[in-house]
């Protein structure tokens, strides 16, 4: 009785975490594919022209120290 | 009246994701599919601070059967330099950037894999970068995770000297999240660690320090860097669809490094469509820069420190930019093999405001010349198809 007890807590923290991914992997989109109207618009795209948005990226990369997180791509130097 | 109700919507649910499958980019938002097909053809042009940059883009993108799509990217950046840097220290000069890229998608139920490889080639650096990530869709499609790893190898020479050879190795680490919040917005968040090693620096930028045996007051020592740099980067997108069909966007990014340069930009965008092939975008950006622990304008004396720059990238300054964007779009009715395609044109002015830069140039005591400031326009003219 004493170890039934003393195991329960672990057992309880062990679980809820796997609760959470079966619970995760079957839960009810809150937003329903005839809901998404709106969101497949192309003006609520991220990135609705890549080329002209990674040319964008480019130039900023050049001219400042910060860079990462644009979602967009590039290479090489293009320094000065 | 309820089931009336419920019987319209699903109806209507109905009629809009028929209506869906029409649009570009609308598959997108439904499953993970891959990329549309499409081809781009770009002129852009940069001209400000002395540098003027131009050339084409050319990005061309097939699906291979159900699960492959390839793509194929090819740049040109003709670059001529009279910028305050050259202008103090060296003599101008032009040159050519050509830019290569080769990328392949690959769909497997909701995972989606990407492998690509970009050159980068000028007369003194050479560039060559592999890249790969995995997105996978869950939670009925309302989530997408996407991992990513980049790796890098640059090959650094310096114009008129062949005794220089140096080279850099750079690796990226990206984890995203994209998340419909509601029926009417989007979220995404980014991070990007990057790490870089090897030679870092310019191998003809110089430092400045105070020279009392010079006439001006001052002179010139190559400048020196550290070997490697660590940064990491947090970008926060949030989209909304407005009651009237039009789009409001909202972007913050937080990044910091391992030479004590940290930046904060915030962008906001609004995008508007008038009548049914017009579509008008409006932005503003700012970016904020605290500069590198080694950067200064002029150092006391000559070889104050292990390391030293004076590189105006990593000093401290402010950024301000205003966009505008115009497309129409094109039914492609006289081509069989079109689908659609569209005309645009898209322009950024810039403001670039330094606090710890100085123009030499103008002339006046050491250390007490006018602060350098420069603005920028940037054009980017394009056509778009989709087949």
């Amino acid at each position: 009785m004493i170890m039934k007890s003393a195991l329960r807590p672990p057992m309880s923290l062990l679980c809820l975490p796997l609760v959470l991914i079966l619970g995760g992997c079957s839960v009810e989109p809150w937003v329903k594919p005839y809901e998404r109207a709106h969101l497949a618009d192309p003006i609520m795209s991220f990135d609705r022209n890549p080329v002209a948005s990674g040319y964008r990226n480019h130039v900023f990369q050049i001219r400042e120290s910060a860079r990462g997180a644009e979602g967009g791509g590039g290479g090489g130097c293009g320094c000065n | 009246m309820a089931a009336t109700e419920n019987r319209w919507r699903y109806l209507a649910g109905g009629i809009a994701l028929a209506l869906l499958s029409a649009l570009p980019g609308a598959r997108t938002l439904f499953a993970t599919v891959l990329p549309e097909d499409r081809a781009d053809l770009m002129y852009h042009r940069y001209d400000g601070g002395g540098v003027e940059v131009d050339g084409p883009t050319l990005q061309l993108r097939k699906s291979v059967g159900e699960a492959f799509s390839v793509s194929a990217d090819y740049a040109v950046d003709s670059i001529s330099s009279a910028s305050v840097d050259v202008v103090s220290m060296a003599s101008p000069y032009t040159e050519e950037r050509t830019e290569t890229g080769l990328s392949v998608d690959y769909l497997h139920n909701k995972t989606l894999m990407n492998l690509s490889l970009i050159k980068s080639d000028e007369s003194d650096y050479l560039s060559e970068t592999g890249s790969f990530s995995v997105s996978h869709d869950m939670f009925g499609d309302l989530t997408t995770v996407t991992l990513g790893y980049s790796v890098g190898n640059d090959d650094i020479s310096r114009n008129g000297d062949e005794d220089f050879a140096q080279t850099a190795k750079r690796q990226n680490y990206r984890v995203s999240l994209t998340q419909v919040l509601t029926k009417d917005s989007i979220m995404s968040a980014n991070w990007e660690t990057i790490s870089d090693e090897g030679f870092l620096g310019s191998p003809y930028r110089s430092y400045r320090y105070l020279d009392p045996l010079s006439e001006k007051g001052y002179s010139f020592l190559p400048e020196s860097y550290p070997r490697t740099r660590t940064s990491n980067a947090l970008a926060l997108r949030l989209k909304y669809y407005l009651p009237y069909r039009a789009a409001l966007s909202g972007e913050y990014r937080y990044f910091s490094d391992t030479w004590g340069i940290s930046a904060n930009n915030l962008e906001f965008a609004y995008t508007h469509p008038f009548r049914d092939k017009w579509i008008f975008d409006i932005r503003y950006r700012y970016y904020t820069q605290e500069g590198a622990d080694f950067y200064s304008d002029l150092f006391s004396r000559r070889q104050p420190f292990t390391y030293t720059a004076r590189d105006k990238e990593l000093s401290t300054f402010q950024s301000h930019t205003v966009g505008f964007g115009v497309s129409y779009e094109i039914k492609a009715d006289f081509w069989q093999y079109i689908d659609h395609g569209s005309f645009n044109l898209d322009f950024d002015y810039m403001r670039y405001s330094y606090d710890d830069f100085r123009d030499i140039t103008q002339g006046g005591v050491a250390g007490e010349e006018p602060l350098y400031s420069y603005s920028a326009n940037v054009i980017k003219a394009y056509f778009s198809i989709w087949y």
